[in-house]
């Protein structure tokens, strides 16, 4: 025991032990390495079970013809699926409706979502009450949510039409594209803004007060100093915001189903494949179409990161 | 300057408390609408003349019940087993130097992304050949699975917050690593865990593109998917009152977990999140 009682001691200045300057492995680091894999192997196990190995056998089904209605008819057809989604319309208006959905919500919920952290950094009664009025939203079910847009919207029973000016009270929300739409885009914001301002809440709270005083002091106006101090300081925080809710954003499903079943062209990537793969049993060319909506999910990842050089490891203290 | 940001401040919290309260306002009084009001239409906000119809007519529904059952034991089990892996895989991520940390870590991140439709089509695949479809395992590994990112995100934040020289003096003392992790640091951590506990019974409750994917029968379909088929036949004319007073009784757990432990969900929420 008294050969190990340095090792802790070591870890405590982490810096050093990341810079790969790993001595000889004493047996204290060996039994280190095995305890370390042992503990997060079960997790490690479910996660390539139900996550890596599906989308392997989704990769292979996709170059079938496979119906499930009828199994024998089994044939390899190779890219042929992949050709049929993409020069398929329908792909695209969903593919497009599903980016629209996106840039607005997320762009929608950064400008609302800061006012409300704003908010909540400043206040300073009712904190409690606070909290919980922006809890409820995010922890409210997404299907519920639909539902009560969906009928906050509705020709006959809706409160929507009766309360906003310029709008006839009858008019039909879910009559058309881009006001189905917007219904749909305003669910989607309803519920996930509290998500996206307590995140951005996080970064507010880690810029100095000093600063922002130095800053007033030197003359600067509320726009500068929201402009040249407080949202720079912010960026490692805006970032993950962006990051985390644009590609939640990209697999909006439930408020679309529930709302409209992707009725006026308002179907997205998600629910096209959903019904090729449920509703119309084609595994074939469904899982294309889940290699693609994951293909376009990684690239969408990876661009944001790029694009706006997005350190998660350091940005979740990984670092 | 300052009673004008005050006035500020308090404008903002007013609007916060109508945007965030006012949908759900909104099923409450559509829940206490009889048939024949809604029925007739009535956009107005207020109910005419609010009966308890509709509560009476969804808390004896079996379906409804039966979804309602499905959805609290998935969810439940879920949540207890993704606690029990992510506390585990997230003390070795704080604590431990091991080969293939960042590996774990990158992995846990891309599954917090990962589009779940895309596996719905394979797991139905595999799922009837495993006979795991329309049971309850059948959505519950997928739910542990999907929320271990983020319980292993929020886990490993909190551990880091420790004073470590309390492990380190069991250490000292004679405890081996796990003695140490197992008398010491879970005490410790136990908030960290409850906060996790809540935040993974969120997602398991909220779940609906697997959860309609993979069920085909009351016997393990959960709540949200249960709301989704209590639309007749008229997409756009569906039971209102019935439907809102369903959504009235599977938000009240929520609602009530908040007003409980709203502290801790923030802190859980944010604390993973930016620390840069």
């Amino acid at each position: 025991m008294t050969t190990t009682t340095p090792a802790p001691d070591t870890k405590e200045t982490k810096p050093k032990t990341k810079s790969k300057g790993r001595p000889v492995e004493s047996d204290r680091t060996k039994a280190e390495n095995r305890l370390g894999l042992k503990l997060v192997a079960p997790a490690v196990v479910f996660m390539l079970l139900v996550t890596a190995y599906p989308m392997l056998q989704a990769l292979y089904l996709s170059l079938f013809r496979y119906r499930l209605t009828a199994p024998d008819d089994r044939e390899f057809v190779g890219a042929d699926n992949y050709l049929t989604v993409l020069s398929d319309s329908l792909f695209w208006q969903d593919t497009w409706n599903t980016i629209l959905i996106m840039v607005v919500t997320v762009g929608v919920e950064l400008v609302i979502g800061f006012g409300f952290a704003m908010v909540m950094h400043r206040i300073i009664f009712a904190r409690g009450a606070m909290r919980t009025a922006i809890l409820i939203p995010y922890g409210i079910i997404t299907v519920v949510s639909a539902f009560a847009w969906q009928f906050a919207f509705s020709l006959n029973n809706g409160f929507v039409n009766g309360w906003l000016p310029f709008f006839e009270d009858n008019f039909n929300w879910f009559g058309g594209h881009w006001p189905a739409m917007f219904a749909i885009m305003v669910s989607e914001i309803w519920k996930t803004t509290p998500f996206m301002s307590l995140l951005l809440l996080a970064g507010l709270s880690q810029i100095s007060e000093d600063m922002l005083e130095a800053a007033k002091v030197d003359g600067a106006t509320w726009w500068q100093r929201l402009w040249k101090v407080i949202l720079p300081n912010m960026r490692a925080a805006i970032m993950v915001a962006v990051l985390f809710r644009a590609l939640d954003a990209y697999r909006i499903f439930d408020n679309v189903f529930v709302m409209t079943k992707g009725a006026q062209d308002t179907e997205s990537v998600s629910l096209i494949t959903y019904r090729q793969v449920i509703e119309q049993l084609q595994l074939g060319l469904g899982s294309a179409l889940s290699v693609l909506l994951f293909l376009s999910v990684l690239v969408l990842a990876y661009g944001i990161v790029k694009v706006f050089k997005v350190d998660l490891a350091q940005a979740r203290g990984e670092g | 300057m300052r009673s004008k940001t005050n006035v500020g401040t308090g404008i903002g919290f007013a609007l916060i408390l109508v945007w965030c309260l006012l949908p759900v306002v909104w099923i409450i009084s559509l829940s206490f609408k009889s048939v024949d009001e809604t029925a007739a239409g009535s956009p107005q906000f207020l109910p005419k003349d609010p009966t308890l119809q509709n509560y009476r007519e969804i808390l004896t529904n079996a379906d409804f019940l039966a979804a309602l059952r499905n959805s609290f034991g998935i969810a439940l089990i879920a949540t207890g087993l993704a606690v029990v892996f992510a506390t585990l895989a997230a003390y070795a991520i704080a604590r431990l130097e091991f080969r293939g940390k960042r590996l774990v870590l990158s992995m846990a991140l891309a599954i917090a992304m990962f589009p779940v439709v895309s596996l719905v089509g394979p797991l139905f695949d595999m799922w009837r050949t495993l006979s795991l479809f329309n049971t309850w395992p059948g959505l519950i590994i997928p739910y542990m699975t999907f929320t271990l990112p983020l319980a292993i995100w929020t886990l490993s934040a909190f551990f880091r917050e420790i004073p470590w020289e309390l492990e380190q003096a069991a250490q000292v003392d004679g405890a081996t690593s796990w003695q140490a992790f197992r008398k010491v640091i879970v005490p410790l951590a136990a908030p960290g865990v409850f906060t996790a506990a809540i935040l993974t019974f969120f997602f398991a409750w909220n779940e609906f593109v697997l959860a309609i994917s993979l069920t085909s029968t009351t016997s393990s379909r959960t709540v949200p998917a249960q709301l989704s088929y209590f639309v007749g036949p008229d997409p756009f004319n569906p039971p209102y009152g019935q439907l809102a007073t369903a959504s009235v009784v599977v938000t009240l757990p929520i609602i009530v977990i908040v007003l409980l432990f709203q502290r801790k969900i923030v802190a859980g929420l944010t604390s993973g999140a930016v620390k840069g």
